[in-house]
């Protein structure tokens, strides 16, 4: 397991390599699918999109406490796909939130790991999240306090493709152009597919990069697996001065399984058994 | 009794509360000159969002300012806040029990002339069934300056719903409002009369009224719908045996369906409730609408009579 002192993480942009970063998404990835076989339920496939993402977010960029979660100097992530949270959990375990073994309460009565994200259960999480469309929301607010505190903290928000299908989405993206928030990044997980299928087919969102710019946003769109791009976007993201950022990130969804790339059927269907000791070994455990 | 509006009273306390606290903050739709938060947008402008036309947004940005230690106060007419918005405020507010003050003015069917669209007689209905909500609805502007004060230091989600329509003042300085408490404004031995909001001044003149009939009415008003004042409820009903609830509301999931609650499970009596029925608002004077759905101190009169017939069977 890779670990790292919690003063590692207080400082943003760390010195952390790619090949680093992979092999702790794959540690995720297979704590995901672990996770969610574990509780025969859960979002595996949305979760393997975004992993990647958001271990380069805890990993390389964010500021962040794992042994003081509300340490005010702290940059927010809000996880407005909430469905995803086995990813978020994972990472949350292994920078030392709370210890990995709690992975296995996901979803169990009892457990602290609802089986959306819950602040009031689970240290690390900054708002509820799990119905769609209203996390972003909460990321605006959370940009505007600090704002208001004259705080340099930063504040990252993952909302999925499908998500931004809900009409909230762009009242959250107006109000964040206008109230100039530079401190916000949003990131769109691109991996084109929703319960009923393709994104396109159910109901497009693109153009989506117009959309954003539209909205007053500064764009950038990265391969969302690739670890440089999307630490760039992230920089990138900091000298932008007076308009958020949207990232969107490409992404595939189910990545690292073979099986289950590219396939709507995983997005809230836990693997069997069977299937996850094929899909460990694909990831290289054993 | 001098008429006096709740929503100046509430604009006031916010410019008192801002003046007292740098973490008071205040989010409107599009409405403040309506709902009075423009006070406060002139004293503080840096500290007031105008989130436009957009409930929903707005309800989850004051959640994101509440968990960053702000406390928000969020203003709009009552139906967009608890009809528009209330899967916000239920994901991002009540669940993480998060520290916001949704104040909604416009409640009730004195809205008037606008009609049913913006006539909100499902909005106490709407914040009482989501868990870690209070929700209060005071009478008149004394009560409505405690009401804001007191939610502004007390940690958690509350709605207060206020009105268009001027309400006579029926409190003065001696009053002492609490959270979860009941007053008994009159005391009496033959039925019980709860109400709140506008309805409460109408209980009073109907209390008068029936006392010189001989009837004896006690007459509590309740502000908090929730948690609702059980202990005073069981309390004045043991002595009378009979209860009439009046609010300007629905009779569905309001002040009356939460005192049934408590009777059914507690000490059935004969009760009836008055309120607007299962049906929309329309347009007319907010006072006539009043009048029109027997929401004044005849109505009362008229249930209480109805309910002492059934209690003397």
């Amino acid at each position: 397991m890779i670990t790292f002192e919690p003063q590692f993480f207080t400082e943003r942009n760390r010195e952390i390599d790619d090949g680093t970063l992979r092999a702790i998404a794959r540690e995720v990835r297979k704590d995901i699918l672990k996770m969610t076989t574990n509780a025969n339920s859960g979002h595996p496939g949305g979760s393997m999109s975004a992993a990647d993402i958001i271990v380069t977010l805890y990993y390389y960029k964010m500021r962040h406490n794992p042994e003081n979660p509300k340490w005010e100097k702290r940059d927010r992530f809000v996880l407005s796909k909430g469905h995803v949270c086995p990813a978020l959990y994972s990472v949350l375990a292994r920078t030392g939130y709370f210890p990995i073994e709690k992975l296995m309460e996901f979803r169990k009565l009892g457990g602290m790991l609802q089986g959306h994200p819950s602040m009031d259960t689970t240290p690390g999480i900054e708002i509820s999240t799990g119905s769609l469309g209203h996390g972003i929301g909460a990321a605006v607010g959370m940009a505007i306090a600090l704002k208001l505190d004259k705080s340099d903290s930063k504040v990252y928000c993952m909302v999925g493709d499908g998500e931004i299908q809900e009409g909230s989405v762009w009242e959250a993206a107006m109000s964040a152009s206008h109230y100039n928030l530079d401190n916000l990044v949003v990131i769109v997980d691109n991996n084109n597919l929703q319960i009923d299928g393709p994104v396109d087919e159910v109901m497009s969102i693109y153009p989506t990069m117009e959309k954003w710019k539209a909205f007053g946003w500064h764009t950038i769109e990265i391969n969302g697996h690739d670890f440089e791009e999307i630490k760039r976007a992230l920089d990138e993201a900091d000298n932008v001065k007076y308009k958020p950022t949207m990232i969107l990130a490409k992404t595939v969804k189910g990545k690292g399984v073979s099986f289950m790339e590219n396939r709507a059927e995983w997005h809230g269907k836990a693997l069997s058994p069977e299937q996850l000791k094929e899909a460990l070994k694909e990831l290289g455990e054993l | 009794m001098e008429k006096v509006s709740l929503r100046d009273a509430y604009g006031d306390t916010l410019v008192e509360l801002g003046k007292e606290d740098e973490r008071i903050v205040v989010l409107d739709a599009d409405l403040s000159g309506s709902t009075k938060t423009a006070k406060f947008a002139k004293a503080f402008p840096e500290r007031f969002f105008n989130m436009g036309i957009a409930e929903t947004n707005m309800m989850n940005v004051a959640a994101g300012l509440a968990a960053s230690g702000k406390i928000p106060f969020v203003s709009t007419f009552a139906i967009f806040g608890t009809g528009r918005a209330w899967e916000a405020v239920r994901q991002s507010i009540c669940y993480p029990k998060l520290n916001v003050k949704i104040v909604c003015t416009h409640g009730g069917i004195t809205v008037g002339e606008d009609g049913a669209s913006h006539q909100a007689l499902e909005d106490v209905a709407n914040m009482r069934n989501i868990p870690n909500m209070t929700v209060i609805v005071p009478a008149d502007d004394v009560e409505t300056k405690q009401v804001i004060r007191k939610v502004a230091y007390t940690d958690g989600p509350f709605y207060v719903r206020l009105t268009r329509e001027k309400f006579p003042r029926i409190f003065d300085e001696s009053y002492k409002f609490e959270i979860g408490k009941g007053h008994v404004l009159v005391e009496g031995e033959d039925v019980t009369i709860i109400a709140n909001g506008v309805m409460t001044s109408f209980a009073l003149l109907a209390a008068e009224m029936l006392e010189r009939e001989g009837i004896s009415a006690e007459v509590i008003h309740m502000p908090t719908v929730k948690p609702i004042d059980k202990e005073l409820i069981v309390k004045s009903v043991s002595k009378t045996q009979a209860v009439v609830t009046a609010e300007e509301h629905s009779i569905i999931g309001g002040l009356g369906s939460a005192v049934a609650e408590v009777l059914v499970e507690n000490c059935p009596v004969p009760m009836e409730r008055l309120g607007t029925p299962d049906v929309f608002g329309l347009s007319g004077k907010g006072w006539e609408l009043l009048h029109y759905f027997r929401l004044d101190e005849n109505g009362i009169i008229e249930k209480v009579k109805k309910v002492l017939e059934r209690k003397e069977k």
